[in-house]
């Protein structure tokens, strides 16, 4: 099959008027306001159009600005961590996780191996499900009203059921402690995990099936949003969306943290940066994310999941500052901590990789067309939650 | 040809559409409120007390209000009054009590957090959603008689669980009681030691029974 | 991986009129700090951007934070780099002269493009004016919005409408009513 009977893209270049601060008339400017089922939240584009293209595009966001780090100040470590979980609220264990990595960074604090195996297999069920719910909201955006978005997320339903039979909750986790989590996954959980996995490979064959063919989706987001490797790196680009333009830059990798070493997985990479390949980046990712988890499931040892000598009240790092980051399903999220001894910490900061990978939300839109500034949008994957913290 | 991958994904949605019909892993909706389903006994949605029994809910509270739970909640959704008088808990030691314990279940994020700080295992989370009120303030906060709930109803929603507290705290209590004995029977027998060198004062001064340890405890002694 | 003094002595030597120091972190993490001073930080970030050795091109985290006691701001910058990817950040931070009127430090944005956004937050945020950045307006905080919220020191104005509930004589026996917001916009606010 070809995209071939479809018209080309209009690229950007000469037909894109230089927007300067005289009056024009002809130029309409609307704003994709905060109240938009495509914004994946309460997210808001004052987009300057020129006929339907787009020639200017500001990202206006804040809606959802609850002033988490003000909150991790007045909050003791162990406090803040359920509001970790409402940052990326798909995404809870991994920000969790994050937190934790950063305290225990800064405080010295030891992992039992079985936590460790533990949380390796939790981010990657948690990938799992991001990446799932992006499929299908991206699906939803171009408007297939609905079919690969049910789909989608009938299969999330069955990460959520796992992690609710764990740690009491489908989305807001709450599981990872300073030195481990906080209980252990009986074995009849981890026998559901592996069910789970192994039937994964087959609902990624429907899917892929369903959709990954379909020219209508090829038309609509082959060569729609380039992004070069160059003006990713230099805009501090993280996650699927980097590595399809390229660059292979994963923190499972480059870090090694955890026990991501141990693991033969592979880091897919994409040719052209568009749309399209940011699409089809986070299926592969998938794939190998149930080759870590087959991996896991088999390996994790028997033992504690808390280090002994871990405290849960009364955490008091030491004076002292670091930065702890891991690979998140959205991109590199990291915590910066400075401990000035006391129970709460002086600086909490969460650098939200959405926010970071928004940058470029201009660049890529201009010279398409609205339609694409949605389809542009999906493929980015942001949560507010974790934009406007 | 063109055309061929909708025609594969329209066999997909065809496939998913017919099985929806007889096959339960493509149709999975449930007719909520007819049919529920089964929560995961790990389920957490609020908070709740536990009492020892039902017949008197305020009296056998296994809260001694110690506060860490207050202090620990992030929200700060727990609002505590520790009592002026002590009564006498599930092992007879005398301990305070909440005069008053209201939580703001319009506040609190069901983090489990004060179940985890708890030394009394005294507050443990309840499976509570269908609780919509008409009244938007006064409904939500709780306070310790609609918070109290008694250990058999522990046990139905988190068997699992509440047996563990159950054996660990019967296990405490056991060990508390063996040390009591332990120490009144020393307590008895530096007394006798006391009376004899009492009764005879040309002998040469013993040393003060106090110095001496007290011996293992008597298998089956009385206290 | 050099250390941080091996790099202050390079990057001396590289600009011998700048000021840069190590800001030596305790604790475990042992993540240490150049304090660079304002006036040659763009072209010791440049410098840092295009060393072949280091190629620190992409700037992950840039986080304000409020020193109350030092008396100043402090504009925080985490740098790897994805040429060379093994190695922790190169961490580099600038000072302002003080919390009320110096508050002006260069803007890394020529640098690195990451910076764009995190930037205009810690001026939202801090009330740190960063020179020559491309739009430095408020992106978290609503434009007519007074004050930076993240200061150590800052009070929340008590204007908002709320009802009574039954909780509330409670918590204003715990937490007294905030104070009334000052009068007039604090100095750094922009015009």
């Amino acid at each position: 099959m070809s995209a071939s009977a479809f018209p080309p893209p209009v690229p950007p270049g000469p037909q894109v008027r230089a927007v300067t601060d005289e009056f024009h008339g002809d130029l309409l400017e609307i704003s994709m306001g905060p109240h938009h089922p495509s914004t994946h939240g309460v997210f808001r584009m004052q987009a300057t159009l020129d006929g339907e293209t787009v020639v200017k595009l500001k990202p206006v966001f804040g809606y959802l600005h609850r002033n988490h780090e003000k909150l991790g100040e007045n909050t003791s470590y162990l406090g803040s961590m359920p509001y970790t979980d409402r940052l990326d609220y798909f995404c809870a264990m991994t920000n969790n996780w994050a937190y934790a990595l950063s305290a225990e960074k800064l405080a010295g604090q030891a992992v039992p191996e079985r936590a460790e195996y533990l949380r390796v297999i939790l981010a990657e069920l948690t990938r799992l499900l991001n990446h799932t719910c992006l499929a299908g909201f991206l699906l939803q955006d171009t408007g297939a009203s609905g079919t690969p978005l049910m789909y989608a997320f009938r299969e999330r339903e069955k990460i959520l059921d796992l992690f609710e039979s764990l740690s009491g909750s489908r989305m807001m986790c709450n599981f990872q402690r300073f030195g481990g989590c906080r209980t252990d996954a009986p074995a009849d959980w981890l026998a559901r995990a592996g069910q789970l996995v192994d039937g994964y490979g087959a609902f990624l064959d429907e899917f892929e099936a369903l959709i990954t063919g379909n020219e209508i989706l090829l038309a609509r987001t082959q060569g729609v949003g380039r992004l070069s490797a160059a003006l990713a790196v230099s805009a501090g680009v993280t996650g699927p969306m980097l590595r399809a333009t390229g660059v292979a830059y994963d923190l499972r990798k480059v870090d090694g943290y955890g026990i991501y070493p141990r693991f033969d997985f592979r880091v897919p990479l994409g040719d052209h940066g568009d749309t399209y390949d940011r699409y089809m980046i986070r299926v592969l990712e998938m794939r190998e994310s149930i080759k870590i988890l087959h991996a896991a499931l088999r390996e994790i040892p028997a033992g504690p999941v808390m280090d002994p000598k871990a405290k849960l009240r009364g955490f008091r790092p030491k004076p002292g500052e670091a930065y702890g980051r891991i690979e998140g399903p959205k991109g590199e999220i990291g915590f910066y901590l400075i401990s000035d001894g006391g129970a709460n910490p002086y600086r909490y900061r969460v650098r939200p990789p959405s926010l970071v990978n928004l940058t470029i939300l201009e660049d890529l839109c201009l010279g398409h067309t609205l339609a694409d500034t949605v389809v542009i949008l999906g493929s980015i994957d942001i949560v507010l939650g974790e934009v406007d913290r | 040809m063109l055309g061929s991958g909708l025609l594969q994904g329209l066999a997909v949605t065809a496939k998913n559409f017919v099985g929806s019909f007889h096959d339960p892993a493509r149709l999975t909706t449930t007719e909520y409120p007819e049919v529920r389903t089964k929560l995961p006994e790990n389920y957490r949605n609020f908070p709740f007390l536990v009492s020892e029994n039902a017949e008197d809910p305020m009296g056998t509270l296994r809260c001694v209000a110690c506060q860490i739970c207050e202090k620990e909640c992030p929200p700060q959704c727990i609002l505590i009054e520790k009592s002026k008088d002590k009564k006498p808990d599930a092992a007879g030691k005398l301990q305070l009590y909440p005069a008053v314990f209201d939580i703001d279940i319009s506040v609190c994020m069901s983090c489990q957090i004060c179940v985890e700080v708890c030394p009394f295992d005294a507050i443990k989370m309840d499976q509570v959603f269908e609780i919509a009120t008409g009244e938007r303030f006064n409904a939500l906060l709780l306070d310790r008689h609609g918070l109290a709930k008694p250990n058999s109803y522990y046990h139905q929603i988190h068997p699992a669980e509440a047996a563990e507290v159950d054996a660990r705290l019967a296990a405490e209590r056991q060990a508390a009681e063996e040390k009591a004995r332990a120490a009144a029977a020393a307590k008895t027998a530096a007394a006798a030691a006391k009376a004899v060198a009492a009764a005879a004062p040309a002998a040469p001064p013993v040393p003060p029974p106090s110095a001496a340890p007290p011996g293992p405890p008597n298998p089956g002694g009385s206290a | 991986m050099e250390t941080a003094e091996q790099l202050r002595d390079r990057l001396q030597a590289q600009f011998p009129a700048a000021e840069i120091a190590v800001v030596p972190n305790p604790g475990p993490a042992a993540q240490h700090s150049l304090l660079l001073g304002a006036a040659h930080a763009r072209a010791v970030a440049l410098f840092l951007r295009d060393d072949p050795a280091l190629a620190l091109d992409y700037c992950s985290n840039v986080t304000g934070v409020d020193w109350l006691q030092a008396g100043y701001l402090e504009a925080v910058y985490h740098l790897f780099s994805m040429a060379r990817p093994q190695g922790g950040p190169v961490v580099i931070r600038l000072r302002t002269g003080n919390r009320t009127d110096q508050v002006t430090l260069p803007s890394l944005t020529p640098v690195w493009r990451s910076c764009e956004f995190q930037e205009r937050e810690a001026f939202d945020l801090f009330g740190i004016r960063f020179a020559d950045h491309p739009d430095l307006r408020r992106i978290l905080m609503w434009d007519e919005f007074v004050d930076h919220p993240m200061r150590k020191d800052y009070v929340e104005p008590d204007d908002y409408e709320w009802e009574p509930t039954a909780h509330h004589e409670v918590l204003a026996k715990a937490r007294p009513p905030a104070p009334a917001p000052p009068s007039g916009p604090p100095e750094g606010t922009p015009p």
